[in-house]
Formats: structure tokens, C-alpha cells, sequence
């Protein structure tokens, strides 16, 4: 078996193995051990080896020869950036998950090895099967061991799970598509590979890319709570038991922004740049970044306000995609890790001081930092990572896609003074106004929970130090990548936009 | 894009130690204080601040100008797509700049050694002090503007960690809160204007790219043919200066900021970090220079917050709010320069600049006097109102002594440095625009007044309460800042001390050389004849102007905008988000379906499991259609 096959069945087979009895939290660490050491490793080799090939580490058994369809598995820079990302927060959800029936270990561990084989599958079914797969444990964890009472998480885990399907299923019918417009002859293929070779080598007409694209972005948008199909996801996450939240927010969710960049823009390029296709998607995703700012300012409660922002930062990925120029799409692609990493972070902070205190209300809350000032400070980390403090992850993505949508790419990108700003243009101002709205949520939060004077009764303590390791390794990444976001970005040698480069007059 | 110079030049070692030693510092304070003991943080931070105050000393004297590379950021195909690194700008404003960050640095580091002493967080502290030397060293440091945004946001976060020293208090919590966030809505246009520069200018934001580009290049074409754009650009990237430096309307952060620790406001909040909004403006002087609407505006923002501050400072009982707002009038008076500079069209970055001249001589002599006040409240155990002081003179002479020479040099008094730097920018505001002349002038003369007040108040007459009655001279440990900065404060005018910095353009005066003296120094004579006939052995203010006293209203206004435009924006906003939005796009379908199903209704069971099960079905046979059924479709 090659590396990546066996990266992607080992959680899923420790998840049985814990299923059937097997020592559930030995087992889950010694999993989500292995893999953060190899995905990490093969993640360093990576930019050395991959001189010139597209996909590195790749196997394929083919499982059906007409339609086509094989366990194939390789990455390419995004992917492996993903598979780094899967690893790293399952590794830290697992550690911080303690005294829990096995039942979180097994939907941990469904959910990492979905979301590891939907980044790392390079065949369009298993892509999608994958996904599903971490889907399910998502929706059950939500009803059966969510943070409300009994009626109420059930009604949040039908939500999510209507809401997504229908989502999954609209993204079906666009896969669908895809695979038979793009298979040549009668040989129907769901080899990612082969079909974006055939758009390479026939590409569609722009008029019929543009619906397809669409439809495409609806389907996948709906995973990654693009506005005005996002009204399931800060219900969610609120609920979501601690491991799931993280993995979710933090990993789960990347999934139709990797679909994007993976499958649409580059079988469908001109799909993306079509004017009514761009205006909408710039629509949307300003309203992610404003509405859902805007909402998450009025949010009283901590895990409410993170799950809101989570919300609105898939906005400024969107807003790279939209920009698509190479600049902003390896911006969009760092700051996906950048944002996972720091929810996941602030999820695990968040559920342990529900754990503790009870009591989330930021109005009642106060004066944490006197007396967990470790706590505090990774709190801080989470915080001024998302509102995209220059040094941390998120401000290098960020910037990145702010440049990219300035930098000489595509039509709605390239600054010609003499036309004024385009539509792309003022979104980024607006979306920079959005930056001004996080700071002002998270520092309110920072501010209501952990300045001022302790409140009587809701004591709040630094977790034992067993239990600092998690929430470390999440910080240090932050910092790491933040200073230093070159890893990552050779790791993306290979372009990832297909779209020709306007001339600047 | 950029050729990579070598590392020739024998400055990088230094510049490595002045940027990263700060930084190990402080990673080793604020992550290791558990396991070290305090003495051993204070140690580290203070010897680091030796070092590098060694460091820019020996850099001083720089010839020409030269960039090289610390360490790449974002780079992409090796630099031909996008080249941003941490890169060295080498020059004599970086140097002297440096030399004062890191001689201001020092000394406050020194006084805090006594005045933190009974602080227990005092790692803590020593730590984000040391954080604070590697942001500030960056931004002077910065040859691009992506580079400087970077650590002006790093500045940020440590003002923020140094205003919210003590955070268990609301009001430090608040003031940190809003300094950070009053920055963010500068920051705001900084990244506008960062863009637009990067978009007319093809990916190159450094600064000598830039320059050569307006000279012979894209940015030369669009300043005829496009000249909007280089006004916008400027303006944009001012409004990151004006929030970074206090001015009208983001100045609001300032005076709250005095929450902090004494030591650091004379270090950030007077002489360094609040002057990097006007170090970044003399940068960039040559985009200003390129426009004279921008110039206009920079120079008009300047002159109206140097008067208001100082209208406002004349009416606070704060000894620390009094000097705040006399921070403010004075960076007001620095933004002017950079307009009236910029108005000239001509760039005087080569021969220094008056408004980096003021910013050194005002760096010394007010962070003297926050100092001063430093030891006036640890003296009268924390007590800052100036009314409860009085007759600090009989107690604290030496304090005293050196508080008089900062206030002499700050109201512009013949002889001293702040007579020098003042003139030089009313010069050039004489020669350039009649009403900021007036403006500057009337600020000069309130300065004088409310500075003549604070001193007449707080050291002379007689004690009005019991601290001050029982006040004691300082430790020798914060008179030693005192006392060096006060000699700095006298002779950092003059050619031998200024020169040595290079900061003063041999800027040739025409005959309105004599009346600007005269008038500087008449403005000087009234507002402290005036102060000392009415604040003079008195118990209270004689003098009660509302308007003054309350700062013109304007926090109380932003805050009924913030409670309308943004928390009452916010909750109509989520109103229409889960209402109308959640309703259209979810509730709507499903009450739809539940209607048209109700036939249906045997198949739902209720549980949760069974849907799921059902969905994860559905999505299965669908599958099975496209892969089974579809291809069978002659396709």
C-alpha cells in the first residue's frame, strides 16, 4: 500500500477498532500520532521532491473500468497543505478529548480519515464518498452528545443535516455534470486527472461553463456556509460537541473551498470569470464578511461569537477564489490552513471553559486572565491569529488575497487607473471594513472574558499540564506559519490558476 | 523584480541584533516567565536594550542609502510573481531614528526598574517592552510598505499589552481595547492605500522602488495622466498615520491610553510609537510630494489637531492627560510640516526633513517630562490630579529642575532644542500657507499657557494635600533618565547634536526668517505672562470652559455612533439574517415540503438515525444512477 492510501485508512480503521472495544483514547492518540509524523514528513519532502511533477505520493487500484472509477490517491501542494492542516487539529482534538464515552474517539476518528481521503483522493467518487463519510459521525454527535438539551440539539443536527444534504446533493448533480461533459468517448471517467486533462484539451464554451460553475459553487458553497446558505453553521458549532467542532470548523468545512480550487477552476475557468457568475459570487461573499460581521458583533455568548465568525471568514476565501489570480489563490489556500488551525484553537478553549464554568454569557463573565493566565494566552493567540494579526497564520493568507486581488491576473483584477476600481476592487475595501468589525468582536470577547475582575463563582483554572500540548501545537503552527508562510507556499509550486494573465496595457 | 543586492554591506549583523534581539527577548520573557525568576527577565530585557542602544550608536553616520534582506516572507516563483521580504532599509533616517527608539528605549527601561518595582507582573511588562523595541525597530527599520504594516500592526499589539498592563482594571481594559481598535479604522486606509500602490505599481510597494517609479516609471505616467489616483494613494496611506499618530478625527485613543504604566507612555504614547505615523509620512514624502491636494489636506488635519489638543490640554487636571494632549498638538504640528513640506513639491528627504527634526527634539524633551510626571506620581504615591499637588519644588528639586527644562524646550523658549525644531516647521509654514501659520502660532501660545499652568500648579505654591506635603526626591535610578534626557532636551537643536542625527535640512529662510523668531517668541512671552498671572498661588481652576474641559464632546458623539451605526446596525442586521434570510432560504422550503408531504408522513419515524440513514441511502442510489444507469444512456 502506498503512504497515502494507508494515511487515509489508518484512522478510519483505529475508529472500528475502537468501535469493537479496542482501548479508545491509547488507540486514537497512537493513530493521530502516526499520522501527524508522516503527513508531516512527507509534507517536508514534498517541496524538494516535487520539481516539476503536478502530484506526488500517488497509487491508484482500479475499482470499475467502465465508468471508470479507482481508489486513487496522490497530492499536490493544496492537498498536502490540507492533509497537514487534517492532521495537525485531529491530533490536537483527540489529545483533549478526556473522560468521554468512546463513542467521540470513533467520530473523531471517521471524521479525520473522511476528511484525509476527500483531500487526498484524486478520483471524483471517492472524493465525494469521503466526505460523506465524516459527514455522518458530524450530524450524530451533534444529536446524540450536542451542548443543548435534548430538543433542542436534535433540532440543530436535522437542520444541519437537511441543509447539508441537500447542499451535498445539489453538488452531486454538478459533479455530475462535470464527469459527463468532460469524459471523452463513451468512457465515462471520475479520474480527476483525466477530466482536467480533456478541459485542457477541449474547453468548453464560456456560456455553458457559467452554469455549470455555478451550480458548482451553490453545491460546494453550502458545505463552506457561503452566505445566504450558511444559516446552518453557527447553530451548529455552538452545539457540536468540542471534538467535532473543531474538526468540523476547522478541517471538514475546507472541503468545498478544496473543491473549488480543485474542480471547478481549473475544469472551469472561463465558468468562473463569466461577469454574472463573478458579481454573484462577490454578492455572497460579501455578505459573509459584512452580514455575518455584523451579526457576530450583536452575538452575546462566546461559542455563538466564534461559531459566527467562523462563518464570516470563510468570506475573504471566497474573496480569493473570486479574485483568482495565482497571488490570491495561494493566499486563499494559507489562510484555509490559517483559519483552521485558529478555530480549531478557540473551539478547544472555548469548550473547555464551558466544561468548567457552565456558563458562556460574556456579560458574566470576567477577569479569566488573573487566574488562567496560560489559558489567556493562547486564547490571545486564537484571537489575533483570526482577526489577522501580522506574525500569526491568517495575516499572510489574508494579505495575500487583499494583493492578489490587485496583482496583474485576470480581467476583474488587474488595476487599470484609467477604468477606475472594478466590482472585485471595492468588495476588497469592503472586505478590509470587515477586518475593522472582527477586531472589534474578538477584543470585545478578549475583553468581557478575560480582563477585567474575576467575577464571584465562575472560577476558571489553566488546564493540567497534560492537557497544554493540544493547545500549543495549535499556537506554535500560528506562529510558525505565520512567520515563516514559505513553507507552506513552496510546498505550491505548480500554478494554481488556469486562467490567462490579462495584458496590462 | 527587485535585484537582491549582496550583503556587502557590514551593517547586517548589526541590523540582525537590533530586529531579532529584542524579539528573543521577549519569546523567552513572555513564554518562559513561569520558569525564570523576575530578576532574570528584567535583566534580559534591560541588557538586550543595552546592546542595541550600542548597536544603533555604532550606526549612526551612515552615508547613502542601501537595502538589503533579512529573511523572505511572501515570495511566490522565486520573486517574479510576488517578492516581499523583511528587508533592510539602510539610511540616515532609519539610523537616527534608530538611535532614538533604542537611546529612549534604554531609559526607560531604566526608570521602570524602579518604578515597576512592586509590580508583581513585572516579567510580564519587561516582556512586552522588549516586544514593542522589535515592532518599533521594524517599522524604522522597513523598506516596504507591506513590511512596515506588518510591524505597525506588531506596535499595535504591544501597545495594546502595555495599556492593559493592569487589565483586572476596566478602565485600562477599555483604553487598551480602544487603542487597538481606534488603530484598526487607520489601519483601514493604510491597507487601501498599501493596495492601490501595489496595483499602479505592478507588485513593487518597497520604497525605493516606488521612488524610482515616480520618477521614470508607471507611477511617473499616472501622476499625469491619472493624478486621483497618487492623492488617493497618499491620502489613504495617511489615514494609517492618523491613527498611528493620534490626529483629528482618530485621536480620540490617546488620552486613554495614559492607563498604562507612566514609563510607557513616555516611551510609546510620547516620543516613539505615536511618532511613527509622522516617520512613515516623511518615507513616503515623495508620494506627497506628487500631490498637492494630499499635501493640503495632510497639512490641514495637522494644523487643526495641533490647535484642538491644544485647546483641550488647557482645561485637564491629569497631569498625564495635560502632557497627552500636548503629544497630540505637538504630532500635530509634525503632520503639518509633512504637508507644508510635501505643498513645496519638492523633496527634502535628502537634507532631513523639519518634521523629522521635531519629532527627535520633541522624542527627548517629552518623554522628559512624562518621566517627570513618572516621578512626580510615584512620589505622591499616585496621585496624578495637578490640584493635589503643589509646591513639589521645596520636595523634589532636582525632579523639579529637569521637569522646568523639558517644559521650557516643549514651549519653544530661545535656545532650547524645541525653539529650533518649532521655528523650522513655522518657517516653512510661513512661506507656504497664511492660516496654518496663524494656527501654528496660536498653538505655540496655548502651549506656552497650559504648559505654564501645569508647572505653576503642580511644583510652585503651596501643597494642597497630604502626598504632596510628604513627597520625597526620586532614587537616583529614574533621576539619571531624567537628567540625560533633560541635557538632550538643551542640545539637540543645535547643529553639533542635530547634525550628528541629520535630521535638519539646511533650509535657507528668506527675510520671514526674522518675523517668524520674533512672533515665535512673542507667542512664547504671552501665553506664560498669561498662565502666571492667572494660575498663580491659586487653590482651583480659575477658569472653567465646558467645551475645553470635555474634549469637545467628540467621545461622547462616537460613542452614540457606535451604539447606533454599529450595535444598533448589528441587531437589525442579525434580525434580517435570521428572519428573512434563515426564512427564504430554509424555513420557507421545508414548511413547503412538510405541506406538500403531509401524505407522506408515514415514512417519518422522528429519529435522527433513520434520516440519516435515509439521506446517506438517497445519496447512495444517486450515485448508482449516474455511475450504473446514466452511461447505459448512450453517452
Amino acid at each position: 500500500m502506498s503512504s497515502l492510501e494507508i494515511i487515509i485508512l489508518l484512522p478510519l480503521v483505529a475508529a472500528l477498532a475502537v468501535a469493537l472495544g479496542a482501548p479508545a483514547r491509547l488507540t486514537s492518540l497512537v493513530t493521530a500520532s502516526v499520522n501527524l509524523v508522516w503527513v508531516t514528513w512527507l509534507a517536508f519532502r514534498f517541496a524538494s521532491q516535487a520539481q516539476g511533477a503536478e502530484m506526488l505520493y500517488t497509487s491508484k487500484r482500479v475499482i470499475l473500468d467502465n465508468p471508470a472509477i479507482a481508489f486513487a490517491v496522490g497530492a499536490d501542494g493544496v492537498s498536502m497543505i490540507m492533509a497537514l492542516l487534517t492532521v495537525v487539529v485531529t491530533f490536537a482534538a483527540i489529545w483533549q478529548i478526556v473522560d468521554k464515552p468512546p463513542m467521540y474517539f470513533v467520530a473523531s476518528l471517521l471524521i479525520s480519515g473522511g476528511a484525509l481521503g476527500a483531500f487526498l483522493c484524486t478520483d471524483l467518487f471517492f472524493l465525494y464518498a469521503f466526505h460523506e463519510v465524516a459527514l455522518i459521525p458530524t450530524f450524530l454527535m451533534i444529536a446524540v452528545h450536542g451542548r443543548a438539551d435534548k430538543v433542542k440539539r436534535i433540532a440543530v443536527a436535522w437542520k444541519t443535516t437537511v441543509y447539508l444534504g441537500a447542499g451535498s446533493l445539489v453538488l452531486l448533480a454538478g459533479l455530475a455534470w462535470v464527469v459527463l461533459e468532460f469524459s471523452s468517448g463513451n468512457q465515462l471517467t471520475f479520474d480527476l486527472n483525466a477530466l482536467r486533462a480533456q478541459a485542457l484539451a477541449t474547453p468548453l464554451s464560456a456560456a455553458k461553463q457559467a452554469p455549470m460553475f455555478f451550480l458548482l459553487l451553490i453545491g460546494f458553497g453550502t458545505l463552506v456556509s457561503l452566505f445566504p446558505l450558511h444559516s446552518w453553521a453557527a447553530p451548529a458549532y455552538a452545539t457540536a460537541p468540542t471534538p467535532v467542532a473543531m474538526l468540523h470548523a476547522g478541517v471538514l468545512k475546507k472541503f468545498g473551498l478544496y473543491g473549488l480550487l480543485r474542480i471547478a477552476l481549473p475544469l472551469l475557468p472561463e465558468g468562473a470569470q463569466a461577469p454574472w457568475v463573478q458579481q454573484a459570487l462577490l454578492v455572497m461573499l460579501l455578505g459573509n464578511i459584512l452580514v455575518m460581521g455584523l451579526v457576530t458583533i450583536h452575538q452575546k455568548r462566546l461559542d455563538d461569537l466564534l461559531a459566527n465568525s467562523s462563518v464570516m471568514h470563510m468570506g475573504y476565501i471566497f474573496l480569493g477564489l473570486a479574485a483568482g489570480t495565482e497571488i490570491a489563490l495561494k493566499g486563499a489556500v494559507l489562510l484555509m490552513f490559517g483559519h483552521g488551525i485558529s478555530i480549531a484553537l478557540l473551539f478547544a478553549i472555548c469548550g473547555r471553559m464551558r466544561n468548567q464554568l457552565g456558563e458562556l454569557e460574556m456579560a458574566k463573565l470576567g477577569g479569566i486572565g488573573s487566574h488562567a493566565p496560560f489559558l489567556t494566552v493562547v486564547f490571545a493567540f486564537g484571537a489575533f491569529a483570526s482577526i489577522g494579526l501580522p506574525g500569526l497564520a491568517n495575516f499572510a493568507g489574508e494579505v495575500m488575497v487583499f494583493m492578489g486581488a490587485f496583482a496583474n491576473g485576470t480581467s476583474a483584477s488587474t488595476f487599470i487607473p484609467a477604468n477606475g476600481l472594478t466590482a472585485l476592487h471595492w468588495t476588497v475595501i469592503c472586505a478590509l471594513w470587515g477586518v475593522v468589525i472582527s477586531a472589534v468582536y474578538m477584543l470585545r470577547g478578549y475583553r468581557d472574558i478575560f480582563q477585567g475582575t474575576p467575577q464571584t463563582g465562575l472560577f476558571m483554572s489553566d488546564p493540567a499540564r497534560s492537557q497544554w500540548l493540544p493547545l500549543v501545537l495549535l499556537a506554535a503552527v500560528l506562529l510558525l506559519v505565520g512567520c515563516f508562510p514559505s513553507f507552506l507556499l513552496e510546498m505550491m509550486q505548480s500554478p494554481l490558476a488556469v486562467v490567462p494573465a490579462v495584458a496590462v496595457p | 523584480m527587485l535585484d537582491s543586492p549582496e550583503l556587502s554591506t557590514k551593517a547586517a549583523p548589526l541590523m540582525n541584533v537590533l530586529l531579532f534581539l529584542p524579539l528573543a527577548v521577549a519569546l523567552v520573557i513572555l513564554l518562559g516567565r513561569k520558569v525564570l525568576t523576575t530578576s532574570v527577565c528584567v535583566a534580559l530585557s534591560v541588557g538586550s536594550s543595552v546592546i542595541c542602544l550600542g548597536c544603533a550608536i555604532l550606526n549612526l553616520g551612515v552615508v547613502g542609502t542601501e537595502w538589503f534582506r533579512l529573511l523572505p516572507f511572501l515570495v511566490l516563483n522565486e520573486g517574479e510573481l510576488l517578492d516581499i521580504g523583511i528587508d533592510v532599509l539602510h539610511d540616515k533616517q532609519s539610523a537616527g531614528m534608530m538611535f532614538i527608539v533604542c537611546l529612549i528605549g534604554f531609559l526607560v527601561q531604566l526608570f521602570s526598574l524602579k518604578y515597576m518595582e512592586k509590580d508583581e507582573a513585572r516579567p510580564r511588562y519587561f516582556g512586552s517592552l522588549s516586544l514593542f523595541m522589535f515592532s518599533m525597530t521594524g517599522i524604522v527599520l522597513a523598506n516596504n510598505l507591506i513590511m512596515m504594516f506588518v510591524f505597525w500592526e506588531l506596535v499595535g499589539l504591544s501597545s495594546f499589552l502595555l495599556i492593559g498592563h493592569w487589565f483586572q482594571k476596566a478602565s485600562a481594559a477599555e483604553a487598551s481595547k480602544k487603542a487597538f481598535l481606534t488603530n484598526r479604522i487607520g489601519d483601514f486606509g493604510f491597507m487601501i492605500g498599501i493596495l492601490l500602490l501595489f496595483g499602479a505599481n505592478h507588485g513593487d510597494v518597497s520604497f525605493s522602488g516606488l521612488r524610482e517609479s515616480l520618477v521614470q516609471g508607471p507611477l511617473h505616467e499616472l501622476s499625469i495622466s491619472q493624478p486621483w489616483l497618487i492623492t488617493a494613494a497618499v491620502l489613504c496611506l495617511f489615514m494609517g498615520a492618523v491613527g498611528k499618530s493620534a490626529q483629528v478625527p482618530l485621536h480620540v485613543w490617546l488620552p486613554d491610553a495614559m492607563e498604562g504604566p507612566t514609563p510607557v507612555s513616555a516611551l510609546i504614547h510620547a516620543a516613539t510609537m505615536v511618532a511613527a505615523g509622522v516617520y512613515m509620512m516623511v518615507r513616503i514624502a515623495f508620494l506627497v510630494g506628487a500631490s498637492e491636494t494630499a499635501a493640503m489636506w495632510i497639512a490641514g488635519v495637522g494644523g487643526v489637531t495641533a490647535l484642538m489638543a491644544a485647546l483641550m490640554a488647557t482645561q485637564q487636571g491629569d497631569i498625564k492627560r495635560i502632557l497627552a494632549y500636548s503629544t497630540l498638538s505637538q504630532l500635530g504640528y509634525m503632520v503639518m510640516a509633512v504637508g507644508l513640506v510635501g505643498m513645496t513639491g519638492e523633496s527634502l528627504s535628502g537634507g532631513g526633513h523639519p518634521a523629522m527634526f521635531h519629532l527627535y527634539t520633541h522624542a527627548f524633551f517629552k518623554a522628559m517630562l512624562f518621566l517627570g510626571a513618572g516621578a512626580v506620581i510615584y512620589a505622591c504615591h499616585h496621585e496624578q490630579d495637578i490640584w493635589k499637588m503643589g509646591g513639589l519644588a521645596k520636595h523634589m528639586p532636582l525632579t523639579t529642575a529637569t521637569f522646568a527644562i523639558g517644559t521650557a524646550a516643549l514651549m519653544g523658549v530661545p535656545g532650547l532644542s524645541g525653539f529650533f525644531s518649532k521655528e523650522a516647521i513655522l518657517g516653512v509654514a510661513y512661506e507656504q500657507c497664511g492660516w496654518l501659520f496663524a494656527l501654528g502660532a496660536c498653538t505655540a501660545l496655548l502651549t506656552a499657557f497650559y504648559m505654564t499652568r501645569l508647572f505653576v500648579v503642580a511644583f510652585l505654591g503651596k501643597a494642597r494635600s497630604d502626598s504632596a506635603k510628604h513627597a520625597m526626591e526620586v532614587n537616583l535610578l529614574m533621576l539619571i533618565p531624567l537628567a540625560l534626557l533633560a541635557i538632550l532636551s538643551v542640545v539637540s537643536g543645535y547643529h553639533m547634536v542635530a547634525g550628528r542625527l541629520q535630521a535638519m535640512a539646511v533650509h535657507g529662510h528668506g527675510e520671514g526668517h526674522y518675523t517668524v523668531m520674533a512672533i515665535s517668541i512673542a507667542v512664547v512671552v504671552i501665553g506664560v505672562g498669561l498662565a502666571w498671572v492667572l494660575y498663580r498661588g491659586k487653590d482651583k481652576d480659575p477658569v472653567s470652559i465646558k467645551v475645553f474641559a470635555n474634549k469637545f464632546y467628540i467621545d461622547e458623539i462616537y460613542a452614540g455612533l457606535i451604539k447606533v451605526f454599529q450595535d444598533g446596525l448589528a441587531w437589525v442586521v442579525t434580525g434580517v439574517e435570521r428572519i428573512v434570510v434563515d426564512g427564504l432560504v430554509a424555513r420557507l422550503p421545508v414548511a413547503l415540503a412538510a405541506k406538500l408531504g403531509e401524505k407522506a408522513r408515514a415514512l417519518q419515524g422522528g429519529h435522527l438515525q433513520s434520516y440519516t440513514f435515509l439521506l446517506g441511502a438517497g445519496v447512495l442510489l444517486a450515485i448508482y444512477v449516474i455511475v450504473f444507469v446514466l452511461p447505459g444512456q448512450g453517452h
